[in-house]
């Protein structure tokens, strides 16, 4: 087998055994458990009475700006990996252009910051 | 190709493969069985109760008892659900948990997979555990589900966040992405006073309050905020769905436990340098510290008040998030400028 293979493939394994088990769990009551299903118990949770209207609602737009907000930084951090792997290589030259990449990005939190993307109330 | 060949370039190395991730597997499994009663023992302690102490002596059984209940338990899917994301999100929340521990390194050489992408697989897995949680809330068609998804989702990316920068420090120290290079870089003569702990200190806070956020653990439970939403994205499940949501939730603890061990407390490393503590195996030295961190978390549990959500949200904002890029920086200058490059 070559390198990659070997690197990977038990990976590969591990992740299907740990899919066996998960599944085994996972049917496991359907078929050994007692199942006596009725309408109110198969109808949604809603706290003593018959849910009125359907759950799939709107929702606040600032759970769709936090997620704007995660995949700038995110990326960030992703950039960030491969830097900070070769830091000891790449010498001053690597170091002053991070440092400008993420002067860029502060400026843009400071600004988030202030417009009042973080706020939460 | 002859048979024998076949059998020895690919059929043994498989099994040799299966029999490691089966090991791992069990070992793991039983002790997660002990992390959840040790858990559940801490927090009665701390409320001055006696805690599980019916199935087997000293309640040392209870996890056991507690599987074969769920797995007998009657298994509802409500009529409105999609059914199929409905059994998926389980699913893909316990695989995706244990998937990270194929990287993990328990003592020198011990690892089911040595990537040398070890950190970064561990970081995007970690990151995926949030579509089980999405998927459960949306799939279940019901109000108190669908507000904890969207909470939920909120909250794990923005300590994710955290992670990631804390993650890319102890990097920049190691100047390797791999998990047993990160380990081996703390093997200083200073025994624990050589590990990331101490220099890196601020961000070994960082990563265990947001690991506490990521793992959905009091005090930052709002998902499953008992007095709000009953029991968040998990209300409609039962039978053994819901406990795969709890042992994912538990697996994927003990992995923020295992991650903070390996970047800032020296993985199997001995915190004294010298004999007979060196005589110890790593995997008993790794285990010890992976109770110590679990301990931190049961007490978290224990004994703060949860957090409202704002205030959770402006914590992850707007104090984790400029510190962590600010130590980013500072770590990088005194590297750069300090004469200390990664070895």
């Amino acid at each position: 087998m070559n390198q990659l293979l070997l690197d990977y493939l038990p990976l590969v394994v591990f992740i299907g055994v740990a899919l066996v088990l998960s599944l085994a769990l996972l049917v496991a009551p359907f078929i050994v458990a007692y199942s006596a299903p009725d309408p109110i118990k198969l109808s949604a949770y809603e706290c003593g009475f018959n849910p009125f209207d359907d759950a799939r609602m709107k929702f606040d737009v600032r759970f769709y700006l936090v997620a704007i907000l995660f995949i700038i930084f995110d990326l960030e951090v992703a950039f960030l990996f491969p830097w900070a792997v070769a830091f000891g290589k790449i010498g001053l030259y690597g170091f002053w252009s991070m440092m400008i990449f993420l002067a860029v990005l502060t400026i843009g939190f400071a600004y988030e910051w202030k417009k009042g993307a973080l706020e939460w109330d | 190709m002859t048979l024998t060949e076949i059998w020895s370039t690919y059929l043994w190395p498989l099994i040799i493969m299966v029999a490691q991730s089966l090991l791992l597997m069990v070992t793991l499994l039983i002790i997660i069985a002990y992390l959840l009663l040790a858990d559940r023992k801490i927090w009665a302690a701390v409320q001055i109760r006696r805690g599980p102490n019916v199935v087997g002596p000293f309640g040392l059984l209870q996890s056991f008892a507690d599987l074969i209940k769920f797995v007998v338990k009657e298994p509802i899917i409500p009529d409105g659900a999609n059914k199929g994301v409905f059994l998926l999100a389980p699913l893909i929340t316990t695989v995706l948990a244990l998937a990270a521990w194929a990287v993990i390194p328990v003592n020198a050489g011990w690892v089911i997979a040595n990537l040398n992408v070890g950190i970064l697989y561990v970081f995007a897995i970690s990151s995926l555990g949030v579509y089980g949680i999405i998927m459960a809330g949306w799939a279940s068609n019901s109000k108190y589900p669908f507000l904890a998804a969207l909470r939920s989702a909120a909250q794990m990316v923005s300590y994710e966040v955290s992670i990631g920068f804390v993650i890319i420090t102890v990097l920049l120290c190691v100047g390797s992405l791999n998990l047993t290079a990160v380990v081996e870089a703390q093997n200083g003569p200073y025994g624990m006073f050589s590990w990331y702990w101490l220099p890196l200190f601020p961000m070994f806070v960082i990563f265990i309050i947001s690991a506490m956020a990521e793992t959905n653990r009091p005090p930052f439970d709002l998902v499953e905020a008992e007095s709000e939403l009953v029991a968040g994205f998990m209300v409609e499940y039962s039978a053994s769905p819901y406990m795969l949501f709890m042992l994912g939730e538990y697996v994927a603890i003990t992995t923020m436990c295992a991650l903070a061990t390996i970047l800032f407390l020296g993985g199997w490393l001995s915190p004294i340098p010298f004999a007979p503590f060196t005589w110890v195996p790593g995997i008993v030295w790794f285990l010890l510290k992976v109770f110590f961190i679990f301990f931190i978390f049961a007490m978290a549990k224990a004994m703060v008040p949860r957090y409202r959500y704002d205030q959770l949200m402006r914590i992850g904002w707007k104090f984790f998030l400029p510190l962590s890029l600010a130590m980013v920086v500072i770590v990088a200058a005194v590297l750069q400028f300090g004469g200390l490059g990664p070895r």
